[in-house]
């Protein structure tokens, strides 16, 4: 258990012009569970395996409980971690993999049979310990590499995409039950995926990475409800966040967004932006459908409709723009019928269309 | 002599066999069929010469069986010494190719600068036959050759030191185990090499993040994976061994007597085939013997197979 800090850490692999990770500033608190998200190629692995002391960084620091780890060997760092590939080493049985930590940090054997055991009834693997990895299936195969992981008690556990190799059903139960155990031994826990729903489902942060940098980190319902940029909102959420074009107006001091024939209400502080296209970005849960004209709504034509189990999934044309909105199951709309949406107001963001980021609403 | 080495790559062919026939479970007459080309060709062209060279090796001059060619060959006076030889060079040679190829592999696969330049100067000596390398170490190790010459000019030597000669039993020795490895450890090392790059950098990479030292990391992770590539290089380098005698010969001649070397004597020197074919015989029921050994002693359970 321990505190991650990692301080403008920069490292660009030889051969290529961008950095893959570019001064990126983190901290992890003490038991935290940090989700690194992002879309393949960001940098996500390369920092993690920097801070496993895999890959070196061509500057900045990291620091594991207030002690800089820079330069030291990974074996040194109190980490552990599980890979993307599993790492099971096949000519050892699962016991022997679970105990190979324990055996190079010369552990006692009563102490490494305890330890061991106790891990492998926690990933209910007692019953595999003296088969080889070739004997066993995907699933079992990840729990091996995690009971591997945490057998070692570390101060830090990563992971690196541990679930992207498990199909759908398996993936979502172990997903709860890696939720449980991290909560229960409490290690500070870095998780790499590109999974927005593992992101959001499992972590206390997310860090939203991108080319190489951080854009936002945060609770999982800051990053979902308050996107700092309009890549995070679409990366986030399914279906992704909304954006519509609008163009900004200020009357009598307030400011208004038209957007195709309607006009929107803007924070007044918005009204600095005169004359400027701004995007409007709403959930698809945040618009209520009606098949009635309602005022101030925006019509439209549902162009497709998808019930989705729980809810119906509407696809809107609004002007040349399209819209999810998300509707109870038993909404009755039907395909190019037409529609009236009233976006929740408190749930409008704003983004400029240059930079992309969220224009300060407040 | 061939042979040998057919036995040996069938060898060394049947654990992959058995562990497909355990994972199908069913028979099916096709994989038969398509091993018929290859089995036909063994049996014209290997088989059938070795049944030529057993049944010479157990007749007599003027016909009948008989066990006198083996009587002749074991009286011999260069018999003895050429079994005693052909050992040691297995013996000394074997672990120092072994180590060194590994090191030079394990040097090629670690990051580092140049390491294409390294692996074509390496690589060099299996473009040489054995013979041409031999007359490449006679003009360095040759009373007036490179070595001597180097030596000399280093003031180090007043006169040129004999390395070859019978009253240096030592230094001759040397000399062949340092050409001969020279010439067969390129091999050794292409094989290894090819061993692991087949093994994920993963495994070393978790080895190292759950603590082994870059010593455990090779002993406990890297050697057990590469156990299949380790067991066809001894195979194929014991079995070459125990065939070694140009080198030897373009070096000291018959004073370092060697098991092939006698064969070859005995067939175009003494021209008696029935004594050549039981040397023939010996390495060959030698060579099986040791092939044996290799493959039960380094087997690879099926389930601790597949990267
Ligand atoms: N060993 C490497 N050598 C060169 N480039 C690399 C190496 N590893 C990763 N990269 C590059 O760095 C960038 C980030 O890679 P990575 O950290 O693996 O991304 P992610 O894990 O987010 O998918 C990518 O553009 C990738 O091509
Ligand atoms: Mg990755």
């Amino acid at each position: 258990m321990a505190e991650i800090n990692i301080q403008t850490v920069r490292k660009t692999f030889i051969g290529s012009k961008q950095p893959a990770v570019n001064d990126i500033d983190l901290t992890v608190a003490n038991s935290e569970f940090m989700v690194l998200l992002g879309p393949s190629g960001c940098g996500k692995t390369t920092l993690l395996r920097m801070i496993a002391g895999l890959e070196y960084p061509d500057s900045g620091s990291i620091l594991i409980g207030g002690r800089d780890v820079t330069d030291l060997p990974p074996r040194s760092r109190g980490i552990a971690m599980v890979f993307q590939s599993y790492a099971v080493f096949p000519h050892m049985t699962v016991y022997d993999n679970i105990a190979f930590g324990l055996r190079m940090h010369h552990a006692s054997k009563s102490e490494i049979s305890r330890k061991v055991e106790r891990a492998a009834d926690l990933l209910q693997l007692t019953p595999y310990l003296k088969r080889f990895s070739a004997q066993l299936s995907g699933g079992q195969r990840q729990r091996v590499a995690v009971a591997r992981a945490i057998v070692m008690e570390p101060s830090v556990l990563l992971m690196d995409e541990p679930l992207s190799n498990l199909d759908a059903l398996l993936r979502l139960n172990f997903r709860s039950e890696l939720k449980k155990l991290v909560q229960e031994i409490k290690t500070t826990t870095i998780y790499v995926t590109h999974d927005q729903v593992e992101a959001l489902s499992l972590g206390d942060r997310i860090a939203v990475m991108r080319d190489g940098e951080i854009v936002q980190c945060g609770t999982p319902m800051e990053i979902y409800s308050n996107p700092a940029t309009e890549f995070i909102g679409g990366f986030i959420g399914n279906p992704p966040m909304n954006f519509l074009h609008g163009l900004l107006q200020r009357q009598n001091g307030r400011a208004r967004v038209t957007v195709g024939d309607h006009v929107l209400e803007a924070p007044t502080t918005l009204a600095a932006h005169d004359g400027a296209t701004v995007i409007v970005g709403i959930r698809a849960e945040n618009i209520q459908a009606a098949l009635q004209s309602v005022p101030d709504a925006l019509a439209a034509r549902a162009e497709v409709i998808e019930p989705v189990g729980s809810h119906m999934l509407i696809t809107a044309v609004v002007g040349d723009q399209r819209v999810k909105v998300l509707t109870r199951a038993d909404f009755p709309v039907e395909t190019n019928g037409s529609l009236w949406l009233q976006p929740e107001w408190d749930k409008l963001r704003w983004f400029d269309p240059e930079t992309h980021r969220e224009i300060a609403a407040k | 002599m061939r042979d040998q080495v057919a036995a040996g790559e069938r060898a060394i062919a049947a654990p992959a066999r058995r562990a497909r026939r355990a994972r199908k479970g069913g028979t099916t007459t096709a994989p038969y069929l398509l091993l018929v080309p290859a089995a036909l060709f063994l049996a014209i062209f290997f088989v059938w010469p070795m049944v030529q060279a057993l049944l010479l090796s157990v007749r007599g001059e003027h016909g009948g069986f008989t066990t006198a060619n083996f009587h002749r060959m074991t009286g011999d006076t260069y018999f003895w010494p050429a079994v005693r030889y052909t050992l040691l060079f297995i013996v000394v040679i074997l672990p120092c190719q072994l180590a060194l190829a590994l090191a030079m592999a394990l040097l090629l696969q670690a990051d580092l600068k140049g390491k294409g330049f390294f692996l074509y100067i390496w690589a060099i000596p299996l473009a040489i036959s054995d013979l041409a390398s031999g007359i490449v170490w006679l003009a360095i190790f040759s009373p007036n050759g490179f070595l001597n010459s180097i030596l000399h000019g280093l003031g180090l030597e007043e006169n040129p030191f004999p390395f070859l000669t019978l009253e240096h039993p030592v230094s001759r020795f040397l000399c062949i185990v340092i050409a001969e490895t020279w010439r067969a450890t390129s091999l050794v090392m292409i094989i290894l090499l090819a061993g692991i790059q087949v093994i994920p950098k993963d495994y070393a990479e978790a080895a190292e993040v759950f603590g082994a030292t870059a010593w455990q990391r090779l002993r406990y992770v890297t050697l057990p994976l590469l156990r299949p590539s380790l067991q066809v290089a001894l195979i194929l380098r014991t079995l070459a061994a125990f065939q070694v005698f140009a080198i030897i010969l373009a070096l000291v001649g018959r004073t370092v007597p060697v098991l092939a070397e006698e064969a070859y004597n005995w067939s175009a020197v003494l021209t008696n085939n029935y004594i050549a074919a039981a040397y023939a015989v010996v390495i060959l029921v030698v060579s099986i013997a040791v092939t044996i050994v290799y493959l039960r002693a380094l087997r690879v359970r099926d389930e601790q197979q597949g990267l």
